[in-house]
């Protein structure tokens, strides 16, 4: 393999003009025989930082990797999308987490509550030792001052989180620690050394449209879920963009199947707090009661289908009622503002899509949050949680307290691969490896535009009739419409010039696109119905396929079940 | 989605820049941010929260844009509405000792 890196730095008037062009002659990609392509970039662009972890994502999970490296002596930066204190599902509301002490009845009844809910697909190991890490750790967020609320019992509370507050609070604790934090600061690729690890990054500051590169001994992507631009509350930054870097790097999934998670939310705001509807009645639009047990989202799936839906939450007693008003600002800030009683005023809603910031899909882990790509570990939503939740979802409580400990385990693992790299890690030789949205592999600059993209994505996968509910046809010609635009994309699709903003677009347009692959390639394999992936041509659980699937590929999707079956938990 | 930056109340800090998540502001120098990106905004009231002179507005319509007047807005007692219910007091975070949400699990219907 052949490479050369020419960069020019030509000095414009308040700015520096860089060009990267990197020639490549890579014999094993068609694509890109040959080509010289190029990344332009104009405006101000600083030299390559050096570090030994490299975090990228400023969730829950990529705070606490983040800090956990630095407690283990790593040099870390940290580069989130948005702000670290805003950035992410976390932030925009609050969470639950599952808070229960060694050896109490709390902790044995959630762990079979998970497994109850997940279907055969977790493991029981791994739920106990997230929630045992989460729990020493949710108690040391008090001891460093997070001022959890008592109870009626005279009890600290700790199984609840104020998002925002949460991410501001741990934001300090990084500072403290020495983590450098980079803010609007969205990754756009990894940088992969001779023997094929994972060894950095570049990315692109939307405030500034400054290029960044991060030269690192380890990489953690705590980057999110995918949510592909649905809408939900808090998911808008939730694009995919660790999944397509990581598969570029040769990184796996499982899970994606797993991909029928949708949010209730009024019809006119994105807040999707589905714990509320507990307490709802839903009905049609003449007033009728819906029918139905337990599963809230498949009540407003099956009448969405048919019609609008409409929902009061008329079953929470007034003491009840004011725990969720001072518990939940966001969702009635949207209420008070509509001039809306939600407790005895019918509201039309809908489904939001959650994808896999919800749904458990994701990267596929070890113990140590190791990725099958050296020096490359993931953590929170962006990696599978299965070993977690199963085939159902992880929304509120346990994505929270996987975010936590995954994110530690990550930190952890990274900061020990970044040590034994030894000091002089950073004269490894690099390649930027990112493609499609960036690189695309035709010479040809087409009008292909990211939106156009976008919006076929979405097209196959946020229906409900395609994704909530599915069947084989329609998978089939959804998996279609989808290669066909990776073909265009992969060829065509690039933002060549800055603003940052479009740079992002076009990035997120192929990750989007790469994740739908897996997701629908997924979904047309498992041919039953379980937790998350309901398939209306296959409605029952068929035990002989109580085992995980895994996927990944960009030119080419594949999908391979796991080759032993799952010991039947519940 | 975002509606209003109050030219009257803005005090030019660009907090409410770097706090969105989405990008939708972009910063002039000396004056008021713009909404450049209105459309990217998925109406968190996150910069409701950071800013600490209650002069942004963000609309509950997620999908449609709402004309605003910021003497109505005033007279409502809606500019700062979601800091004030957080508890946050000039782009400080505080109010968590409050959180009632673990009511919602008292009665046993529902568990994390």
């Amino acid at each position: 393999m052949l490479f050369g890196i020419l960069f020019c730095f030509i000095a414009a008037t308040a700015h520096l003009l860089i060009c990267i062009t990197i020639f490549e002659s890579i014999s094993r990609s068609k694509q890109m025989v040959g080509t010289a392509i190029s990344f332009d970039v104009r405006r101000r662009a600083s030299a390559p930082r050096q570090t030994d972890v490299l975090v990228i994502g400023g969730g829950p999970a990529g705070v606490w990797a983040a800090l956990t490296a630095a407690e283990r002596g790593a040099r870390v930066i940290l580069a989130e999308k948005g702000l670290v204190g805003t950035g992410g599902a976390t932030a925009a509301g609050n969470t639950t987490t599952i808070y229960a002490g060694p050896s109490s009845l709390e902790r044995e009844a959630a762990i079979k509550r998970r497994l109850h809910h997940a279907q055969d697909v977790a493991d029981r190991r791994w739920i106990e030792r997230v929630i045992d890490e989460s729990y020493v750790r949710l108690n040391q967020l008090a001891d460093w001052g997070y001022r959890f609320p008592v109870d009626q019992h005279g009890q600290s509370y700790r199984g609840s989180l104020r998002g925002a507050d949460y991410l501001r609070f741990m934001r300090r604790r990084l500072r403290k620690a020495g983590v450098e934090v980079l803010d609007q600061s969205p990754a756009l690729e990894l940088l992969r050394d001779s023997d094929g690890a994972a060894a950095g990054a570049i990315g692109v500051n939307r405030l500034t449209n400054e290029v960044w590169t991060v030269h690192a001994g380890a990489i953690v992507i705590a980057s999110g879920g995918c949510a592909f631009l649905s809408g939900a509350l808090g998911t808008n930054g939730l694009t995919g963009d660790g999944l397509l870097m990581a598969a570029e790097a040769g990184a796996s999934f499982s899970g994606m199947e797993f991909a029928g998670q949708y949010g209730i939310s009024p019809a006119f705001a994105s807040v999707t707090k589905g714990i509320m509807y507990f307490w709802a009645t839903f009905t049609d639009e003449d007033g009728n009661e819906l029918p139905g047990e337990g599963d809230r989202q498949g009540i407003v799936a099956r009448q969405l289908l048919k019609g609008r839906c409409f929902a009061v939450i008329d079953k929470a007693s007034p003491y009840l009622q004011q725990g969720m008003r001072v518990g939940q600002p966001n969702m009635f800030i949207a209420f008070d503002r509509t001039g809306i009683d939600p407790f005895k005023q019918r509201f039309e809603v809908t489904l939001r899509y959650e994808g896999t910031v919800r749904g458990p899909g994701g990267l596929s882990i070890n113990d140590d949050g190791a990725t099958s790509v050296t020096g490359l570990y993931a953590a929170g939503d962006a990696a599978s949680r299965e070993n977690m939740v199963g085939a159902a979802s992880g929304g509120g409580g346990p994505n929270a307290t996987w975010a936590l400990s995954s994110g530690i385990w990550a930190g952890r693992a990274a900061a020990e691969f970044a040590a034994r790299l030894g000091g002089n890690h950073h004269l490894r030789e690099r390649r930027p490896i990112g493609q499609a949205g960036l690189r695309p592999g035709s010479e040809v600059r087409s009008s292909l535009d990211a939106r156009d993209v976008i919006s076929v994505t979405q097209n196959e996968i946020l229906p409900i009739a395609k994704t909530f509910f599915r069947r084989e046809e329609q998978l089939r010609r959804s998996l279609n419409v989808l290669d066909d635009a990776w073909t265009a994309a992969s060829g065509e699709l690039a933002a060549a010039h800055l603003p940052a903003s479009e740079l992002v677009r076009a990035r997120e347009a192929a990750a989007m696109l790469a994740a739908a692959r897996w997701v629908v390639a997924s979904g047309l394999e498992r041919r039953e119905t379980r937790g998350l992936n309901r398939r209306l041509d296959h409605p029952v659980k068929n035990p002989a396929l109580a085992r995980r699937l895994f996927t990944g590929g960009l030119e080419r999707v594949w999908v391979s079940p796991e080759a032993q079956l799952r010991a039947l938990a519940s | 989605m975002i509606e209003l930056v109050s030219q009257e109340r803005c005090i030019t800090c660009q907090a409410c820049v770097s706090a969105c998540p989405e990008n939708v502001f972009d910063k002039v120098a000396h004056k008021p941010p713009v909404i450049a990106r209105p459309d990217d905004c998925q109406t968190c009231f996150l910069c409701e929260l950071y800013c600490p002179v209650d002069a942004l507005y963000v609309s509950p319509l997620a999908e449609r844009h709402e004309a605003v007047d910021e003497a109505d807005l005033i007279a409502k007692g809606l500019l700062g509405g979601f800091r004030r219910a957080m508890g946050w007091e000039s782009g400080h975070p505080a109010g968590t000792e409050h959180d009632l949400t673990y009511r919602m699990f008292e009665e046993g219907r529902v568990a994390p």
